[in-house]
């Protein structure tokens, strides 16, 4: 029994640690179709403002509330400045935009290979996120525990955001019928930019949280990237819940297998389950009627 | 589907029949005459590792660029053809240098003595060669059924496709007895004939040209029957395709297997050739790294792929050792440039026609262009 309820804890916050790094992806590839590559970077982005920022504030409290600000303002700038430069003009080419996004993480990697190095960096967490929490009998680190709460929190705010504050009904507005809401007199540039702002500046948050259980690399990104796209595949586009149950699912289901066998094959079944279920749901587990994709 | 392909073969291909002979005697001579005797043994090396990557690349060129489908998996089958003939390889060194029933020699220094199970039907060469023919295209075919009749397609497929490569590479990093991160390496023989001797690898060389010159003829043929006029259909309309009575799914597949075999064929031969295969050459950055070198070449024509997957692998292994940085500035800016800014590649600068009718239609290729294509 401990041992079911301490892997279902695992599963829970593996699943936690996956819906922060899609959540972004929810939002700009499940409600605007754009299939943005860069993101595993702009998570990779948010984990080295955190290393930044402990550099200055050295008080780890302090320096972690500070750099899940900064982190959300990093990657959402990086993100805009993607979004402007380049993916508007490759709106009608869902294809191309994930070569072109591609190209643009490369290029972000060998950056931060280049700044701060290949080796690992390390982030310092806060004295009252060491140690444990037993529940059940399992002991449950408490750094994960915040993970967990961080997401849940995002996913609230970000669902919070989208119904009751004007701009996220814009968002909604311009996702479900793009036509009908320019000409009901919304911008759909500035809604897209702002999407892709929130969307980004999550990825940032999410890579923040990160550095709570691992180091940094210039590669941590893209090792969350294929698992955070499948999510949001398996949950179906434009909606946020579909990615929270499949996030959850997907956390439980990789860490039972990785308890029975090995971590590798958690991820072999994790594809095989997805594209089996995508069978039966093409669609994912939810759907609205969407920007057609491709 | 692809039943009465010669007929319209003339009608479609530019240039007729004694242009097309013309390419391939050109290209024959160049490969099999022109190379042996300019390049030293080094290089020519080196140019039979590139043409493993235009033979991919060919196979992306038919499944991306007219059929639409962006497969960033062909790592999978690059690796499953590639691992086919390294365990042959191995096997076959194991019973030349250790005597019969002796275990690989990285099998040894893990103390393994009994030979797994499965290994054992890769000791038949006619087995390996069979198998690396029609395991590759088995696999997309099971896999394209069950993907394509579902129409999952566009970034759903693209993802799909990703998220396996990255699935093998990191299940081969897990398997001890495939050599585990290592991979697979130090082959001494080839089918019996020592890896070290220079006219043996001369002959890879040819077997690596004479295997290209047969792809293209194969995509070519393709490319101007009826299936082919029939897969672009597919790409550019789907939907008006499927009201038109045709099964887009089956279109997709045979497109998807053929370019599977193909990787498959040039991970058989990139093994012999270059001498190791790890799951590092199969993961997700060179699956997409295929990519490159067939937009940049012109991702609907036969040649571009071709030329553009030789001239970015040859480019990568002359810059990429003394400049690692700058070599992977500038593969990601060639993704940004390219794709982003010139959706056709360099085939489209050199086609003053296509380039003329480039404004307006953004990257979505109408089908009388498609004819354009010089063999």
């Amino acid at each position: 029994m401990d041992v079911v309820i301490g892997q279902l804890f695992t599963g829970m916050s593996t699943g936690s640690i996956l819906l922060l790094a899609a959540l972004g992806l929810a939002l700009t590839f499940g409600q605007m179709g754009v299939i943005n590559m860069a993101h595993g970077e702009f998570i990779m982005a948010g984990c080295y403002t955190a290393y930044v920022v402990q550099q200055v504030v050295s008080a780890t409290g302090a320096s972690l509330l500070i750099s899940l600000a900064v982190g959300f303002v990093v990657g959402g700038a990086m993100g805009v400045i993607l979004e402007a430069t380049l993916l508007r003009r490759l709106y009608h080419r869902p294809l191309d935009t994930l070569l072109v996004t591609f190209g643009v993480g490369l290029i972000l990697q060998q950056l931060a290979r280049d700044i701060f190095g290949a080796p690992a960096v390390n982030v310092v967490a806060p004295g009252w996120l060491s140690g444990g929490v037993e529940i059940f009998g399992a002991v449950v680190p408490k750094t994960r525990i915040f993970i967990l709460l961080l997401a849940a929190a995002c996913v609230a705010g970000l669902a919070a955001a989208l119904k009751y504050l004007p701009a996220g009904r814009r968002i909604r507005a311009v996702v479900q019928n793009r036509d009908l809401a320019e000409s009901s007199g919304i911008s759909s540039r500035q809604t897209d930019r702002m999407t892709f702002f929130v969307g980004s500046g999550l990825a940032g948050v999410a890579g923040v949280a990160l550095t709570l259980i691992g180091s940094t690399s210039p590669t941590i990104g893209q090792s969350y990237l294929v698992d955070a796209f499948l999510v949001v595949v398996a949950g179906g586009l434009g909606q946020l819940r579909g990615a929270v149950i499949a996030a959850f699912a997907l956390g439980v289901l990789q860490s039972a297998v990785e308890y029975s066998t090995t971590a590798s094959m958690a991820k072999v079944v994790a594809f095989v389950v997805i594209v089996g279920f995508l069978q039966l749901r093409p669609q994912g587990l939810f759907s609205v009627r969407a920007r057609s994709l491709a | 589907m692809s039943g009465d392909t010669t007929s319209d073969v003339r009608r479609a291909a530019p240039g007729g029949r004694w242009r097309t002979m013309g390419g391939f005697a050109v290209a024959a001579v160049l490969l099999f005459a022109v190379a042996p005797t300019v390049l030293s043994d080094f290089r020519l090396g080196l140019l039979a590792k590139f043409l493993c990557f235009a033979i991919v690349a060919v196979g992306i060129g038919l499944a991306w660029g007219r059929g639409g489908m962006l497969t960033l998996g062909q790592g999978v089958f690059f690796g499953l053809g590639a691992y086919m003939m390294a365990m042959h390889l191995k096997l076959a060194d194991a019973e030349l240098y250790g005597g019969p029933g002796s275990v690989p020699d990285f099998m040894e220094i893990a103390g393994v003595r009994e030979l797994p199970g499965w290994w054992a039907p890769f000791a038949s060469p006619v087995f390996t060669i069979a198998a690396i023919l029609l395991l590759p295209a088995a696999v997309a075919v099971v896999l394209g059924l069950a993907v394509f009749r579902r129409r999952v397609k566009g970034a759903y497929f693209a993802i799909l496709s990703q998220a396996l490569a990255a699935a093998l590479a990191i299940y081969l990093v897990s398997r001890q007895e495939l050599g585990g991160s290592n991979g697979l390496n130090r082959f001494r023989t080839f089918f019996g004939f020592t890896l070290n001797d220079p006219v043996n690898r001369t002959m890879l060389f040819f077997i690596a040209s004479g295997t290209l010159l047969a792809v293209v003829a194969i995509v070519r043929q393709l490319m101007y029957s009826r299936y082919g006029e029939l897969l672009v259909a597919v790409r550019d309309q789907e939907e008006r395709v499927r009201f038109l009575g045709y099964d887009p799914a089956t279109v997709k597949v045979v497109a998807y297997a053929v370019a599977a075999a193909f990787a498959g064929i040039a991970g058989a031969l990139f093994v012999p050739i270059v001498g190791i295969i790890s799951p590092a050459d199969i993961g997700i950055l060179p699956s997409i790294s295929f990519l490159i070198g067939v937009a940049i070449g012109g991702r609907a024509t036969l040649l571009g792929p071709v030329l553009g997957a030789i001239g970015v692998a040859w480019a990568e292994s002359s810059f990429s050792e003394q400049f690692p940085s700058a070599w992977t500035y500038a593969l990601g800016a060639m993704f940004v440039l390219i794709i982003g800014f010139l959706p056709r590649g360099l085939a489209s600068v050199t086609a003053v026609r296509a380039l003329r009718r480039r404004s307006g239609d953004g990257g979505r290729q109408s089908v009388p262009e498609q004819r354009e294509v010089a063999v």
